[in-house]
């Protein structure tokens, strides 16, 4: 079986966002970037999947400027085989990101596509349900536990209730929860390794899709800040406050 | 020109955040049209049409729909979506999952998780955990919208008497199946809507101690809530996870104990009226947005704050 696992280059997850002051967005120059966190959970579940023998090739894609690339040399490093890069020096938003997806799924013809369940930098939460349907396959979202049979896969999901196990047919669509797995890290010599493996390169506009973004952003600005606040020197005047002073208990 | 606001519910009543969903959509357009789609689900076909907002709604029953998987659930919602400008849902774990299919299906670029209105076409949303709002103008004909229901007062429940629409079921594609829901039960306050919630994070060091934030919890009549390194650690189950992946809470009052306060737990709790952070690291991010914080150890703190709360003679419920 094949694999294709999509992965997004976004600001790192531990970088404390600036707002420019022209609210055009958000400061992206000189910010560590890094692969979407929960992408690199669907990087390692294909990885664990072709270990157990099951699968034997994962193609990673990302779509994005020449820097993008360096996330899916991070997924060749982990265990992917080879990659591909669709170039777009622009923003294109999850509709957009989702019919390139489709284009490089009919080409490659994956059984599963792995992504993350959402992108923490536009927090959309959008791609994969929107593959799925393009593409008219099931869906699995949200997934913090994968077992792969012969035609299916049963898919435990993080649900605001609790857990909830589904059972979807190949080929599917697989989002995944940080709870997923624990993404390994590169080793040297494997980093090293992955600098020989294939990257083709596609460019996003020649594909044919209409990738016009829809949705229009006008400006971006600081969410109100919170007043300071005070430290209290113990838990009786704690109590105190909260009854007296904020009237919440 | 009306908007189609799809219900969650258990096929019994309809959950509470469809409520708060209802009024986001009555700001869109007053036109409201709801639709309840399950199995054996009159009664929530009942309740939403007492709902004064509510103008019409639409109700199809089906095994099909009994467990909302979204692979029959979007081409339902797509078909009968052709006289709606807007197509509206909560953006928790249910609208989520549906409805990117049916904007993929209605090629319409969907505005997620939004926290404001400006107009039929304008809506604020926050990206990068909410570290940053965005102001969006939807250029789609057809708009998909998902509305986080935290930040919309729920609608009033009863009074109307909409007019209910049996509608016709859609094919489904037979590919996917439902095996099972394993729903977290408790006494306590649901924790997206609870008006206390007690949080307890990688400082409380087991499952076991969760029992001193679980005190507190019920002597405030409170929900638990847990940041993600107190889920991941096997101390609580994920239905408590608060944070930009998991639940968005805006409580009265919101306390943290034992929680540094990364920027994606900030994500889910910084809008509550009033924080309280409980930690032992006086330089804990925590404290940087808590009303009141407390430096101590918080296997000290929290008996004598429990010990305390039973001294009061009146706790507000």
């Amino acid at each position: 079986m094949k694999i294709l696992v999509a992965v997004k280059r976004v600001i790192d997850y531990n970088v404390q966002i600036r707002v420019k002051e022209d609210g055009s967005g958000v400061h992206t120059d000189n910010v560590k970037m890094s692969t979407n966190p929960p992408d690199d959970n669907a990087t390692e579940e294909s990885v664990k999947l072709k270990e157990s023998g099951k699968v034997k090739e994962i193609v990673a894609v990302t779509i994005g400027d020449d820097k993008a690339q360096e996330t899916v040399r991070k997924a060749l490093a982990v265990g992917a085989d080879r990659g591909i890069h669709v170039k777009s020096d622009t923003y294109i938003e999850p509709l957009g990101i989702a019919k390139i997806l489709k284009k490089v799924v009919e080409k490659e013809k994956p059984d599963m596509v792995f992504l993350g369940k959402q992108a923490i930098d536009d927090d959309c939460n959008q791609t994969g349900q929107m593959l799925a349907a393009m593409l008219n396959w099931p869906q699995a979202t949200f997934s913090s536990k994968v077992t792969l049979k012969d035609k299916s896969m049963e898919i435990v999901r993080e649900i605001d209730e609790g857990l909830e196990t589904v059972e979807v047919n190949l080929p599917a669509v697989v989002t995944c929860d940080l709870r997923l797995n624990e993404p390994r890290y590169a080793s040297l010599p494997n980093i090293m390794k992955a600098k020989k493996k294939p990257i083709d390169q596609m460019i996003a506009k020649d594909l044919g899709v209409d990738i016009t973004n829809r949705v229009q952003q006008l400006k971006v600005e600081e969410p109100p800040k919170r007043k300071a606040g005070i430290k209290v020197a113990n838990v009786a005047e704690l109590v105190s406050k909260l009854k007296n002073e904020a009237k919440v208990i | 020109m009306s908007v189609l606001l799809i219900a969650e519910h258990n096929n019994k009543n309809l959950k509470p955040f469809t409520l708060n969903a209802i009024t986001a959509a009555s700001k869109i357009d007053p036109e409201v049209h709801v639709l309840v789609a399950g199995s054996g689900s009159e009664s929530v076909a009942k309740e939403a049409a007492s709902i004064p907002l509510v103008k019409k709604v639409l109700h199809c029953d089906s095994p099909n729909y009994q467990n909302y998987l979204p692979e029959n659930l979007a081409p339902l919602v797509t078909k009968h979506s052709e006289k709606y400008d807007h197509i509206v849902a909560s953006a928790n774990t249910f609208g989520k999952n549906f409805m990117p299919r049916v904007a993929a299906a209605l090629d319409t670029s969907q505005v997620s998780d939004i926290i404001k209105v400006n107009s039929p076409d304008t809506f604020v949303r926050p990206i990068y955990a909410g570290n940053a709002f965005a102001t969006v103008k939807s250029n789609d004909k057809k708009r998909c919208v998902t509305i986080r229901p935290t930040s919309f007062e729920p609608a009033p429940k009863t009074g109307g008497s909409a007019q209910i629409e049996k509608v016709d079921a859609a094919d489904v594609p037979n590919f996917s199946k439902f095996v099972k829901r394993e729903e977290t039960k408790s006494e306590r306050p649901e924790l997206g809507t609870a008006r206390i919630v007690v949080s307890g994070g990688r400082g409380l060091e087991s499952g076991e101690n969760f029992k001193l934030i679980t005190d507190i919890a019920d002597k405030l009549n409170a929900a638990v809530g847990a940041s993600r390194a107190a889920v991941d650690a096997g101390y609580i189950s994920n239905d408590h996870q608060v944070g930009q992946t998991g639940k968005v809470v805006v409580p009265d009052l919101y306390i943290a104990v034992g929680i540094s306060g990364a920027i994606q737990h900030l994500a889910g709790m910084k809008e509550s009226k009033i924080i309280v952070a409980i930690n032992k690291d006086g330089e804990a991010p925590i404290f940087s947005i808590a009303d009141y914080g407390l430096e101590a150890d918080l296997f000290k703190a929290l008996p004598e704050f429990l010990s305390e709360l039973n001294k009061l003679n009146t706790i507000q419920k």
